[in-house]
């Protein structure tokens, strides 16, 4: 039994301790947006925040998160640079498939956190543990340069 | 309307005949008893078609019905109906239609047919709809339809002023006369105001939100999960597992094993592990100890298949020649200069991000209910009934967005494992996911493949002689993705040519990749033409025009068949995105330093695509793509241009990757690659800039999928021998290539 803060709520969890998170989240908790990519942190599509940094929820135990706020994609947009991302996002029209995007959404998230205006060679480093199998790095990249550049509007 | 128009053109007849075609639920939905309910005045919407239904408040509802893998089919087919509907493309509601032939049509993501196959037929379906709405509108206002106007879901009478929303009328609509699809006029294309305009993914916005709309996001109550055990090496039966090990395993639920039926593409033999935690099933597969019966396909390998294809390339072409022009063996001897090489290239997987899954629900009435990411939903359906003895109306399967697709979910085998598991636990809904190991190890492979190429060069640098002994697998069933076409390029374009096939035996399953047979013939005959323009002294574009100069073309093939209209091959076409590629691009000027300029040509799946790349070596002796410059031809309209854009930089981008890293190796009868880090997907900083220009050709518009990926494969290649001097015959480029020869 594992009690974990998700998006600020407070969730008990009765799995084995080292159950990865993506597979409560998805799975116990029914929070779907996580998705499932590789199961070995080698393609960041399972991307969520454990107190506001990255991480590979698919190489997270539960048992882990003790005292950790976690984040996930279905709270995103409750912050500026996670608003200022989605919309972005959908100003390019990043994506192809999609499904990797929430988690490269989290990791640029993380990224414009921490670095709120990166280079093309930050956002480079920052996001090159996300594949994205359609290629769409292109339009990734213009979108967090826009995120980036909408958030420091905001705050000026 | 052109020639092609009135041959795609849907008839009344077809129409009439069967539901078979596009657009044909439309007159049999018309007489369904949904429509007098709407016309009694309740608040439903009302089916004027399959594909249209318009509510009283005015909410247009478009089906899309093909599957979406992320080449933004949901958005552009219903793009097109509601053009010629006139709808308010910012106000209308798109849902994706379940499998249904009958009142569909065809329903396939693949081949990069949905363009032409439905440019015309979506067209006429909003047409009608629109058509319809014009005949109520006119009995309500007591005027002449052929006087109203319509834009953005709003009928103008123009002589008075009035105006009627599409809801209005959109009951009275339902019983107006399905018009004659062949009489309908379609808009003039100066006057598209949907087609041609950039709009966003219909489903972004969910995205972005983490909203549950792919096949794995499918929860229903009650559900459970299942992993299935299935052998390492192909061809393998299944002789035992301990099943009652895997069920001790706290949280699982049952396992049992399923006896394969059919190819691998329907049913293999495995073992099926329940749990109400996917991770959990998926942990007590270690349990299983399952034991195979592999006959003797451990004696299998990539290195045992290159070492018998080139003992076969070594000896004389084979007697199965399947391409044949002139005299080849008189034109080499009396050539001035020849080229005699070999290429290779390897097993290739798709991996897609959304690993396989399927979730299914055999319902206590003997009826099965499925949700299912697939791009041949209608294949899936047909074949999971036959397999259960079900007759395929007693199959209902809502086909979802995948995440993915690259050819490998035209292939249901995760469908009928599914289904499988699912019949034998009535009552309960069971998802059935494959880890990403499972993806790697048990795909439908890119054939590998081997050819001999040799040129003959007359006195005056003339390509006079070509041959190709091609060493492949044999394979059956009646699509052959180990099969090269007897029409590639350069066949009919030179006097004397011979196209010959030798084959090997082999289990491992394969499949189309994303432009099947051209992503490897590409890399193979535009290296080898690069080869053949420096015997010559000329470059490769050069090379090419030469070739094709003065030649008309082709004759359309007769018949349509599943990929819809084909067209015959065009030189003026090819000659005009070889042009615009040089044109566009620095090709022909001196690269910066140590950079060089590739080029590559291919035609494919209907489109002509000529890409020049400009590429490095970086230090740590790996290509560096630095831009790439592509010069397309798919017609006179690029309906959604951000989709499109897509499509072609993803593409190179596919292209590219693969060549620089990716292959599949099969060692002991079993593949050898598990997941992403040894089958190393490009990643951001490998992505080049990317500059496309469409050279709008005056044809019909075709797909988009696939003709972008074949022709950057060769350009790199190409670049990376002027680096080095060293030819790049084999695939993924070897490191030891890329140091100065």
């Amino acid at each position: 039994m594992a009690t974990v803060t998700i998006n600020g709520e407070t969730r008990t969890l009765d799995v084995p301790d080292d159950m990865p998170l993506l597979w409560a989240l998805r799975q116990e908790l029914g929070m779907v947006g996580t998705k499932f990519g590789c199961g070995i942190g080698a393609c960041g599509a399972c991307t969520v925040h454990i107190d506001g940094v990255a991480a590979r929820s698919c190489s997270t135990t539960v048992g882990s998160l003790a005292g950790k706020k976690v984040t996930t994609i279905e709270a995103l947009g409750q912050s500026a640079v996670g608003k200022a991302l989605q919309a972005a996002w959908l100003d390019v029209d990043v994506m192809q498939c999609g499904y990797c995007q929430a988690g490269q959404l989290m990791s640029a998230s993380a990224l414009l956190a921490k670095n709120p205006s990166p280079s093309d060679k930050d956002i480079d480093s920052a996001m090159q543990g996300n594949i994205c199998r359609c290629a769409c790095y292109g339009r990734i990249k213009t979108a967090i340069q826009i995120a980036a550049a909408e958030s420091e509007k905001a705050n000026v | 309307m052109s020639e092609l128009a009135e041959k795609v053109n849907l008839s009344r007849r077809t129409l009439l005949k069967a539901g078979a075609l596009a657009g044909g639920g439309m007159f049999l939905s018309a007489t369904m008893p949904g429509i007098a309910r709407a016309a009694t005045g309740a608040a439903e919407p009302a089916p004027l078609n399959a594909f249209v239904s318009i509510a009283p408040d005015g909410q247009v509802t478009i089906v899309g019905k093909n599957p979406e893998i992320g080449q933004g089919i949901k958005t552009m087919l219903p793009m097109l109906i509601a053009e010629e509907l006139d709808a308010d493309w910012d106000k209308i509601k798109i849902v994706q239609g379940d499998s249904n032939a009958a009142k569909y049509g065809p329903q396939i993501a693949g081949g990069s047919f949905a363009t032409p196959m439905n440019w015309f037929p979506m067209r006429q379906t909003g047409a009608a709809a629109r058509a319809m709405l014009l005949e109520a509108a006119g009995k309500k206002l007591a005027v002449d339809p052929a006087t109203l106007t319509t834009s953005k879901g709003v009928i103008t009478d123009p002589a008075t002023g009035r105006k009627l929303g599409y809801g209005e009328v959109a009951s009275m609509a339902a019983e107006a006369t399905v018009p004659d699809p062949a009489k309908l006029k379609l808009k003039d294309r100066k006057d598209f105001v949907i087609i041609g305009r950039e709009i966003g993914g219909i489903d972004s916005p969910k995205i972005v939100h983490g909203e549950p709309i792919f096949g794995v996001d499918t929860q229903l109550p009650g559900m459970v999960y299942a992993a299935y055990e299935r052998a390492p090496v192909f061809g393998s039966k299944l002789k035992s597992a301990d099943t009652a090990a895997a069920k001790s395993v706290p949280g699982v639920i049952d396992a049992f094993t399923l006896e394969g039926k059919g190819g691998p593409d329907q049913l293999v033999d495995g073992v099926a592990v329940i749990a109400k935690n996917w991770w959990v099933a998926n942990q007590a597969r270690g349990k299983l100890a399952a034991q195979w019966d592999t006959g003797d396909w451990t004696s299998h390998s990539s290195a045992g298949y290159d070492a018998e294809a080139r003992k076969l390339m070594d000896g004389p072409p084979s007697s199965d020649v399947f391409s044949k022009t002139g005299d080849v063996d008189a034109a080499f001897a009396t050539a001035a200069k020849t080229l005699d090489e070999q290429y290779a290239y390897p097993f290739l997987a798709h991996v897609p991000m959304e690993p396989m899954n399927t979730t299914a629900l055999m319902h206590k009435d003997g009826t099965l209910e499925i949700w299912s990411p697939t791009q041949n939903p209608q294949a899936g359906q047909m074949g999971v009934a036959q397999m259960l003895g079900l007759k395929p109306d007693q199959v209902t399967l809502h086909i979802t967005r995948m995440g993915g697709g690259f050819g490998r979910r035209l292939t249901n085998d995760f469908m009928h494992q599914a289904a499988a598991i699912a019949a034998k636990m009535p009552g309960t809904p069971v998802q059935l996911i494959w880890s990403r190991e499972d993806d790697v190890r048990s795909d439908f492979y890119r054939p590998a493949g081997w050819h001999r190429l040799r040129a003959a060069l007359d006195a005056d640098n003339k390509l006079v002689g070509f041959d190709d002994h091609f060493v492949t697998f044999e394979l059956g069933g009646a699509y052959n993705p180990a099969a090269m076409a007897p029409d590639i390029f350069p066949a009919k374009f030179v006097p004397n040519l011979r196209y010959a096939q030798s084959k090997m035996k082999t289990a491992v399953p394969m499949g189309a990749l994303r432009a099947p047979a051209s992503n490897a013939i590409a890399f193979v005959t535009q290296g080898f033409l690069d080869e053949v323009a420096e015997a010559a002294g000329k470059d490769l574009p050069t090379l090419l025009l030469e070739l094709i100069s003065g030649r008309e073309k082709e004759p359309d093939p007769p018949g349509g068949g599943f990929g819809g209209p084909q067209r015959g091959f065009n030189p003026d076409r090819m000659r005009g995105v070889i042009e615009k590629a040089v044109a566009m691009s620095p090709w022909g000027k001196p690269a910066p330093d140590g950079h060089a300029y590739g080029f590559g040509y291919y035609f494919s799946h209907q489109g002509y695509f000529a890409e020049v790349v400009e590429a490095s070596i970086s230090a740590g002796k790996s290509p560096q793509v630095h831009n790439v410059w592509v010069a397309g031809d798919v017609g006179h309209t690029i309906i959604n241009p951000f989709g499109a854009l897509n499509q072609v930089k993803g593409a190179v981008i596919d292209g590219l990757g693969q060549a620089t890293a990716l292959a599949i190796k099969i060692e002991n009868g079993a593949v050898a690659q598990s997941n992403f880090h040894d089958y190393p997907i490009p990643r951001m900083p490998f992505a080049p800039e990317i500059h496309v220009e469409w050279v709008k050709s005056d044809n019909e518009p075709t797909g988009l999928g696939e003709p972008a990926l074949p022709p950057a494969i060769p350009a790199l290649t190409n670049a990376l021998y002027k680096l080095t001097g060293n030819r790049i015959r084999s695939l993924p480029i070897d490191r030891k290539l890329l140091t100065k020869a």
